[in-house]
């Protein structure tokens, strides 16, 4: 794409509108069904990008990854795609609480490109520490706050005190969340120490209940409630792996759906229990085809 | 790095504030609950509760509006914390009368990353500071004294070498004005020195080379005619040390034994490499010369890898130490040929007895369970945040790795064919990239080659690195993309011996002119040997044509990786060291490679003299069972993978777990590429049981196990390379050397076995301990063997948990009366005399199972190792939804008896889940292989393992009968999990920000 086409598409795409347009990146597919173009963010630290950006590619998606120095020094590029990805790992080595360098630089020098995206129709997603960023930002679940510091959730320590790699069942009970439908259910893994959701007090979580902002809950086998561990593997609030926005159109999870794209990533296969097509493709493919139907 | 503005040096005191955050009370902290553990750890009386407080002091003229933004919006998380803005928190004391406050932070100059990630973030909110400093406060309830906790909070908290610990807390910091060293040459007089004085030099300088080494310095200079320098003097100790050089292994040794006596010129060529010479695969690209062994992946795409040990700074700050161990091994795959991408680590590690009582634990010494602790916490903490996955590894224990743990770390990456090769010219520029330069590491490789004693951890504070993956992720990025760019002629790590030896390796063929000066220092004050020997982590350097070096310098600039031009290589083979424009160093590259003496070493071997213990035959061994699954050594490792990412890049196939409750898997099995079925399965063999009774066996054993357990998840033995590690006394003592002859000599034999050839490996002599009453606590020999193979596609490959009921279960592989060594003895304190033999049939064993696993005949796959046929059918077990019938009269071999069937060791041995539909073309393949095999039994709904054997009237008799819910719980509660004891003081450092 040359950098007069992305300049054309910023100025179109200036004004926020409700009503998806049709840009630049879509165009390049031609005509008939559009083919939504992602960007995959790379900071110092971050280490599931490769196998994020082979998610969407895997759902019919094009990706491009950015370094978030380049991305900063050029935030319209935020105007001519699809979607942004925050990917897991550890940006900034999680030094000042996990994704909050990251969050903290999103916040103030992306904020409103941000912000534009998700409002011209634009899907943003968070994947473990991309998710412990998001809810920095201000993106999830919304402030209350324009100036973005009074946070109303976090992602803390889990309640077992350490790092916790182990296959989880999630199940989605968002019913306006583009990336999931109620009852999907996910077999993927969790991978963090930093993944108890938490709410600032039960009227922040119950409106979040209410304004259907939880998307995705991990479940124990038979449906007990709520999910022991290790089935909510980390003690968050009411079961809770993933969170979304008033729009739907932006999701954060603790969880990796990338790593479940293949049959044999699933532990079930040599067991033969592993669905023919993988359970993490499903998010990636509902949003992707959120993408192309707009 | 604690920043330095311009700001800053013109010496005005600007305002310095102070923002403290701690926990909302009643909210878990968990940096404080680790503190409290590790507190306790190292026997601080009635440690009540622990709470964190973080310190944050920011210079700069800033409104208490403005330090509340900085507060509220970076430094804290208003939802989880509280804060308080120059004043002081108020943290309540729990459980107790009393707190007592002590503070750590680090010491003037020492970078902070978390300083300079806070002045990132605050800039990004429009809050500027000039200098950032970060302290850490546990208030700690206990009805201990000031002067406890403090001492105590050293011990187990606190890095001497980098950080202080103070009572109370600070309310404000003063920041240092930078000093500067004088940069002079100093020479050494050595020429007119005698051999008293010479050997005084060598051990006041720490240089740890033996009197011939000095004597042959002395001559050179001697014909020189000028005394050396400091920096030539380090330059050579680096060059020719243990570590580096292998003096060992790679030199002249004179054996004797009861096959006669022969004499190696070069130990490990005539030995391992000469076997991998006579093998002559086409597949094995590079072996022995480069970082790490190469082999062929898929078309153009090479794997390759590299096992390090990191033994002794691993024994002083567990944490640390196995951190920068996997730092330095993925260093070394980052450095293999022009780049390679890790895929995978590994690790194995060698402890004392957990269960070991605290005043059994010689003085100096941490214990065992805490060093596990502190070792695991080091390598989640390297290992996650680098991306790169920990797939597989294996833990022992033995009561004499209690002064000397041994810390294996592994890491395999993936290079196109077109990057394996590489050599500087003359011309290209030296490009030194990543982390800077600190007084830490000063003197590792030299360390690396001396005994420990309970003095260690004071005199060699300073040979402990202090790691941080991030910088070193971002190298990994930067370097991938100049590989692929085409801007390096060669590329190398920086690990034993720093820059010296990089550069001098890099350049022996070529020379190499290096200006220290331009060495960016995480602190001033370094003398310019110290900048030339550091080894401070997260550093690589480049060899860059110099029309690239604009473009690379930019790509690091661009993604917050400092880099600089640090020299040139010359063309006449000298290595010049010079700071600014004086002169430092100026040595012959052929004298610095080439020049160490290689005296020959004698070597003996006599077989220790041990009997068999008198065995009663028994009606009942379920409580056997349950015991060996108890074992520390064959019990669930779970609490310490679950900590490992395994999943990171998508990769993971096979997993240290396997089945639906989770037991062990034999070997990984990764798929690197994605979307690719091409597989790499990754095993490894070690029994440092058999080095004690036959040091030739334990070889080919370790190599078999290897091999079977590649094998048993479907890898095919002709397409696997392996690794060998050496974990060693000291070699001067020539029964200890006589023993290493015996393993190498084992390797060899075995790689011409089954035919599989080494492609790379390491070794690390002297792990001996001296207690303070003299007693010298010396490493069982200790060899490791690490298996690559690589799998055509990852679906044909197999689990060990059973899957069917009905199944049948085949026993594949003689049992031999071979309890020597095995686990059942070592449950009764015996050592046995028959250690297991590797027989010649076993490659055909070996070939035979992976064609039925790749013909698609086998439904489940256990080798029989640790506790053999008993604990290998229980783990099946244990992992499944199923159970198991096995009737040991029909167990094929020599042995009539129940609890050899049961519980030997015997090697190359398999048990298989089949189909009844191919049981008898399986068994029948077996035959016409000439593999011994039966059918033992069968897979049943009923989750229990039944094991029965005859009576001496020979009618059925049951001898085992487990619920599989019972098999679980002795299994996963064999590792202690008494927190108190495993804590490592580094790991609560790092807090909960993971």
């Amino acid at each position: 794409m040359s950098a007069k086409a992305k300049t054309a598409t910023v100025r179109k795409a200036k004004a926020p509108t409700t009503k998806p347009r049709v840009k630049a990146a879509s165009a390049r597919a031609g005509r008939g069904k559009r083919t939504p173009h992602v960007l995959v963010l790379r900071a110092p630290g971050t280490n599931c990008d490769r196998e994020t950006a082979y998610a969407f590619e895997q759902a019919g998606a094009t990706t491009t990854a950015v370094h978030v120095n380049a991305l900063l020094a050029s935030p319209r590029q935020l105007e001519s795609v699809d979607g942004f990805v925050l990917p897991g790992g550890f940006s900034y080595g999680d030094d000042l609480g996990a994704g909050a360098v990251l969050g903290t630089m999103l916040r103030t020098k992306l904020g409103d490109p941000l912000k534009r995206l998700v409002d011209r129709g634009g899907i943003v997603l968070g994947i473990c520490n991309g998710f412990q960023v998001l809810v920095r930002t201000g993106l999830l679940p919304g402030w209350d706050d324009e100036s973005g510091e009074d946070r109303l959730v976090a992602l803390a320590s889990n309640a077992q005190n350490r790092y916790e790699d182990r296959w989880v069942t999630l199940e989605a009970t968002s019913k306006h969340c583009v990336f999931v439908r109620p009852g999907d259910r996910l077999h993927v893994p969790v991978a963090h120490a930093e993944g108890r959701f938490v709410t600032r007090d039960p009227a922040v979580r119950q409106s979040m209940v209410d304004r259907d902002l939880v998307a995705l809950r991990y479940v124990a086998p038979k449906g007990v409630s709520p999910a022991p561990f290790p089935f909510n593997p980390n003690g968050a609030e009411d079961d809770i792996a993933g969170i979304t926005d008033p729009t739907g159109r932006v999701l954060g999870l603790m969880p990796h759906p990338e790593r479940n794209q293949l049959p044999w990533q699933d532990p079930r296969f040599h067991r033969g229990d592993a669905p023919g097509v993988p359970d993490g493709r499903l998010p990636f493919r509902r949003a992707v085809q959120y993408l192309e139907r707009r | 790095m604690a920043s330095r503005s311009p700001a800053a040096r013109r010496r005005r005191p600007a305002a310095v504030h102070r923002i403290e955050i701690a926990v909302r009370p009643g909210e878990m902290d968990p940096a404080g609950h680790e503190a409290a553990l590790a507190l306790a750890g190292v026997g601080l009386p009635d440690v009540k509760d622990v709470r964190v407080l973080r310190s944050w002091f920011l210079q700069g003229a800033h409104d208490a509006g403005t330090l509340e933004r900085a507060a509220r919006g970076v430094l804290a998380n208003p939802v989880l914390d509280v804060f308080a803005v120059d004043a002081t928190l108020d943290v309540p004391v729990v459980g107790g009368a009393r707190s007592v406050e002590v503070t750590i932070a680090r010491r003037p100059g020492v970078t902070q990353p978390e300083a300079e990630s806070a002045r990132v973030a605050l800039h990004a909110v429009g809050v500027e500071v000039s200098e950032v400093h970060a302290s850490r406060t546990f208030v700690v309830t206990t009805s201990a004294s000031q002067a406890q906790v403090v001492a105590a909070a050293r011990r187990a908290l606190g890095n001497d070498v980098i950080e202080d610990v103070v009572a109370g807390r600070p309310t404000t910091h003063t920041f240092p004005t930078p000093k500067r060293a004088p940069v002079r040459r100093r020479t050494i007089k050595l020429r007119r020195i005698d051999d008293a004085a010479l050997e005084k030099l060598s051990t006041d300088m720490g240089l740890s080379l033996s009197l011939e080494e000095m004597q042959t310095i002395q001559e050179h200079f001697r014909a020189l005619r000028r005394e050396p320098t400091d920096v030539e003097l380090e330059t050579l100790a680096q060059t020719w040390s243990e570590h580096c050089k292998h003096k060992t292994l790679a030199g002249p040794v004179r054996m004797r034994d009861g096959e006669g006596e022969r004499v190696y010129r070069n130990l490990l060529k005539e030995t391992i490499f000469d076997a991998t010479r006579r093998l002559d695969k086409a597949w094995c690209w590079s072996v022995f010369k480069d970082n790490a062994g190469v082999i062929e992946f898929d078309g153009d795409v090479g794997a390759c890898m590299k096992v390090e040990t990191h033994n002794h700074p691993s024994a002083i700050e567990p944490y640390g130490g196995a951190g920068t161990g996997i730092g330095g091994v993925i260093r070394d795959i980052l450095g293999t040929g022009l780049g390679a991408r890790p895929v995978a680590n590994t690790d194995v590690f060698c402890f004392g007895d957990p269960r070991t009582a605290d005043d059994d634990v010689p003085r100096g010494c941490l214990h065992p369970a805490r060093l596990l602790k502190g070792v695991v916490a080091g390598v989640r903490d390297y290992g996650n945040r680098m991306g790169i996955p920990t797939v597989n590894g294996a833990i022992c224990f033995d009561p004499d790795y209690v002064g000397n743990p041994v810390v294996y770390a592994g890491c395999v990456g993936l290079l196109p064919k077109a990057y394996v090769e590489k050599a500087a010219r003359p011309g290209d520029a030296i490009v030194a990239f990543g982390g800077r330069t600190g007084r830490d590491g000063i003197h590792g490789a030299t360390f690396s080659s001396v005994e420990l004693t309970s003095e260690s951890e004071t005199v060699s504070s300073g040979a402990v690195q202090i790691g941080d993956p991030i910088t070193e992720k971002k190298v990994l990025d930067v370097l991938l993309q100049g590989r692929d760019a085409g801007w390096f002629t060669a590329v190398t790590d920086c690990g034993a011996g720093g820059f010296s030896s990089a550069v001098g390796e890099m350049g022996e063929a070529t020379g190499a002119e290096v200006d220290l000066a331009a060495a960016p220092l995480k602190y001033p004050g370094l003398l310019p040997y110290e900048i030339w020997i550091s080894e401070a982590q997260e550093r690589m350097v480049a060899a860059v044509p110099p029309k690239h070096v604009d473009a690379f310098l930019a790509l690091c600039a661009s993604e917050d990786v400092e880099a600089v031009v640090l020299g040139h290589f010359r063309d006449d083979r000298r290595l010049v060291v010079r700071h600014g424009t004086t002169k430092l160093a100026d040595l012959e590259m052929e004298f610095l490679h080439d020049g160490l003496p290689r005296p020959e070493r004698a070597a003996s071997y006599v077989p220790p003299v041990t009997r068999e213990p008198r065995r009663r035959p028994k009606k009942r061994y379920d409580k056997d069972v349950l015991q060996l699954l108890g074992m520390p050594q064959i019990g669930s490792k779970e609490w310490v993978v679950r900590q490992y990412d395994h999943e990171v890049q998508a990769g993971a196939v096979v997993r240290a777990f396997t089945g639906p409750h989770h037991g062990p898997a034999d070997a990984a099995v990764i798929a690197p590429v994605l979307g690719s079925r091409k597989g790499l399965v990754l095993a490894n063999g070690i029994n440092p049981a058999y080095g004690r009774l036959d040091p030739y066996q334990m070889a080919l054993l370790a190599v078999d196990e290897a091999l079977r357990n590649a094998v048993a998840v479907g890898a095919d033995p002709k397409r696997i390379a392996v690794l060998d590690n050496f974990t060693w006394g000291r070699c001067s003592r020539p029964e200890t050397l006589g023993a290493l002859v015996r393993a190498a000599e084992g390797c060899r034999d075995a790689a011409m076995l089954y035919r599989t050839p080494f492609i790379s490996g390491k070794d690390s002599l002297n792990n001996e301990f001296r207690t303070d009453d003299g007693r010298l606590i010396v490493v069982p020999p200790t060899l490791l063997v690490s298996a690559i193979g690589v799998i055509g596609d990852v679906r044909r490959t197999t689990t060990s948990d059973l899957k069917r009921a009905g199944d049948v279960l085949l026993l594949v592989g003689a049992t031999h009366d071979e309890l020597g060594g095995s686990h059942w003895y070592r449950l009764r304190d015996e050592l046995g005399q028959n250690v297991p033999t590797v027989r010649p049939g076993a490659p055909r064993t070996l070939a035979t199972v992976a064609r039925l696993i790749r013909q698609g005949y086998v439904r489940a796959a256990h080798d029989l190792a640790e506790g053999g046929l008993a604990v290998a059918a229980a783990e099946m077990v244990l992992a499944s939804d199923f159970g198991a019938t096995i009737d040991l009269a029909k167990v094929p071999g020599p042995s009539k008896d129940d609890d050899v069937r049961l519980f030997s060791e015997s090697a190359t041995r398999f048990l298989l889940e089949v189909s009844p539909a191919h049981a008898s073309e399986a068994l029948a393949a077996l035959k016409r292989a000439g593999v011994a095999a039966a059918r033992v039994g069968k897979v049943t709904k009923a989750t229990s393992l039944v094991m029965t054997g005859r009576e001496g009237d020979g009618s059925p008799a049951t001898r085992i009968e487990l619920d599989a819910e019972k098999l679980r719980l002795a299994w996963r509660e064999a590792l202690p999990t008494d927190d108190a004891k495993q804590t490592s003081g580094r790991a609560a450092r790092r807090g909960g920000k993971r």
